[in-house]
């Protein structure tokens, strides 16, 4: 009878174990996830690239100076599409590498205590708001502000969709760079200090410096973002591919382009239909890049101390 | 050069850095200023087009060719139903994945591998998930442009937020409560399901709310697997009245979503519409804001409360 208690107990033992190795492989299906997610997005953009790239050769891609695949004289040159996508980015990180620096200083080195504990939620909910409210914003109140001050400017233009780009995407600047800059250790400060410096002398000769790694990497992470952003120049920069370097102009971004083409009705399998999944194959790349741009830097900025 | 000057230049230095030291100050709050004056300024514009256009009727309206009958219902009611399905894949599996990776995962080449990719999808442009569902559930699998589809890619857009937060709150409960638990002769799972994670349940419910925060307002995914904008019905109800009572022939209705309609209003010439649209846009900043705050409020309380 006590074996029989034993062997019961043992079994019912070897059930748990099983039972543990079950979820442990259901928890580990899960994490795989991710991995299944980045193996579907680059099969599916270079499958479709694949077939995009026997029709129309690299060279042509890259050098054609015209994006009119939908034309009946079709040119599929990505210049015009990466320009707009270049000048937009531009102006929104002219807009918020030195706004979201100066914010990260302030809250790191110069608000006091309660402002910051107001101030950090804050920007959070700013990049909290959907981008197509900003597109909205940006299309129907700063254009005609905009055309106010300066009255032959276009309904679509890239400037204004920049300017709103470049202040939303101000907390994720600020907020990584002030992270970056509270991990520098106090001594580094009591030393400036002790030696007779001001805040700001702190601030901007010990404490930037010391965090510079830190700020590359949000500064990468805001290029990133303003280059992938896609309701805001959808709306208010207009879906024209234009080769331009002036931000007044109206012109078509990769992610605009996406997006006029998916509003449409292109047949599945179509060259239409490729072509975005060739230009959303260059947006991977430019992204990919910057991001391990930014994984790098961050590397960096750990070992530091 | 007398004794007395030089003190006197020092003190210039001193008082030159002493003002440069107020003049950033300052620069420092107008910086941040203009960031609250944006929101205020966005915040007013929308509520002056559109709170006119705010009544009970906008809400239990169709869309309409005419401005001043359309209203939001398909709108708020795909959007309830796409975060359903994004709630449904993406909770269980981004807590799944969290608990993985830090109670489970041995150190080694696979776990970097995921970590990495958690980490690099996190920085992957929206309207690239976007083409990932036109290609691969909408063709591969053929959901079609359904309510599945677009709660399936939200869910993997949300994913990274989930796992993160996950992690992070698993990793601020000490050491001891497993210990503890081990002691008593508890296994590992049941460890994390009695212990760790109801102690982590408000860091994930925080990481949750943001993803599902983001989700709602997500615009490009859903417009690149080629969304309807005009939808005057609503999908069939996922209660019926005869049995077998449930039916899930919503998941593959088509549909429409808030963010999509306020793109549809913006995009047209007229201004009623527009009017429409900042209606929509109030709508949607309102829930996505108190979504938000709801969790940095939950996070602040956390904050004060859990003392190990």
């Amino acid at each position: 009878m006590s074996a029989h208690f034993v062997s019961d107990r043992l079994a019912r033992r070897r059930l748990r174990h099983v039972k543990e190795r079950v979820i442990e492989l259901a928890l580990f299906l899960a994490a795989c996830v991710s991995v299944i997610t980045t193996v579907g997005i680059v099969f599916i953009l270079l499958t479709e690239s694949f077939t995009f790239f026997t029709h129309v050769s690299l060279w042509q891609f890259l050098t054609d100076t015209q994006w009119t695949p939908l034309f009946a004289d079709a040119h599929y040159g990505i210049l015009p599409l990466l320009s707009g996508t270049l000048v937009s980015s531009g102006v929104a990180l002219l807009v918020a590498i030195p706004l979201g620096t100066i914010i990260a200083i302030y809250l790191s080195e110069f608000a006091p205590f309660s402002l910051r504990e107001v101030a950090k939620p804050f920007l959070e909910l700013l990049g909290g708001i959907p981008t197509i409210v900003y597109g909205y914003f940006a299309l129907l109140f700063v254009t005609p502000l905009l055309q106010a001050l300066w009255p032959s400017l276009p309904g679509f233009n890239l400037l204004s969709a920049g300017l709103v780009m470049g202040i939303m995407i101000i907390p994720y600047v600020s907020s990584l760079s002030e992270d970056a800059m509270r991990a520098v250790p106090m001594s580094l400060r009591e030393g400036s200090y002790a030696m007779g410096a001001t805040r700001y002398q702190t601030a901007v000769r010990v404490v930037a410096p010391a965090a510079t790694s830190g700020i590359a990497a949000a500064y990468i992470l805001g290029v990133s973002r303003a280059v992938g952003e896609t309701m805001i120049v959808a709306i208010a920069a207009g879906m024209q591919p234009n080769l331009t370097w002036n931000p007044t102009e109206p012109a078509a971004t990769i992610t605009a382009y996406i997006v006029q083409v998916a509003l449409g009705d292109l047949p599945h399998g179509s060259l239409g239909y490729q072509t975005i999944f060739a230009a959303g194959l260059t947006l991977a790349l430019i992204t990919l890049f910057f991001n391990v741009l930014g994984h790098v830097m961050r590397k960096r900025f750990r070992q530091a101390y | 050069m007398s004794e007395a000057a030089k003190l006197e230049n020092i003190r210039k230095l001193i008082a030159v850095h002493k003002r440069w030291d107020a003049v950033f100050g300052l620069v420092g709050l107008v910086a941040l200023m203009i960031g609250v004056l944006t929101f205020v300024a966005l915040f007013v514009d929308m509520l002056i087009d559109g709170a006119p256009r705010l009544s009970l009727d906008f809400f239990t309206s169709f869309p309409s060719r005419r401005p001043g009958e359309a209203g939001i219902l398909s709108a708020w009611v795909g959007s309830v139903l796409v975060m359903l399905v994004t709630a449904m894949a993406a909770v269980p599996l981004g807590v799944a994945a969290g608990v993985y990776l830090e109670e489970y995962a041995p150190r080694n080449w696979m776990t970097d591998l995921i970590e990495i990719n958690v980490t690099n999808l996190a920085g992957v442009p929206s309207i690239i998930y976007g083409l990932l569902a036109l290609g691969l559930f909408v063709y591969q699998f053929g959901l079609g442009q359904s309510i599945l589809t677009a709660g399936l890619t939200l869910a993997l857009l949300i994913l990274p937020i989930v796992i993160v937060a996950t992690r992070e709150a698993i990793r601020s409960i000490p050491g001891m409560i497993r210990e503890g638990a081990y002691a008593l002769g508890a296994t590992k799972w049941q460890t994390t399901a009695d212990h760790i994670l109801p102690y982590a349940t408000p860091g994930i419910m925080t990481g949750v709310i943001i993803g599902m925060a983001r989700a709602i307002g997500e615009t490009a995914p859903i417009i690149t697997i080629g969304a309807l904008t005009f939808i005057a019905f609503l999908p069939p109800a996922p209660v019926q009245p005869d049995p077998p009572f449930l039916s899930f022939e919503w998941l593959m209705s088509p549909f429409t979503v808030m963010p999509i309609q306020m793109f549809n209003w913006t995009s047209r010439p007229e201004a009623a519409f527009h009017h429409n649209a900042a209606a929509a846009g109030l709508v949607l900043v309102v829930m996505t804001l108190s979504m938000n705050a709801l969790a940095i409020w939950l996070r602040y309380r956390m904050r004060k409360k859990i003392k190990w």
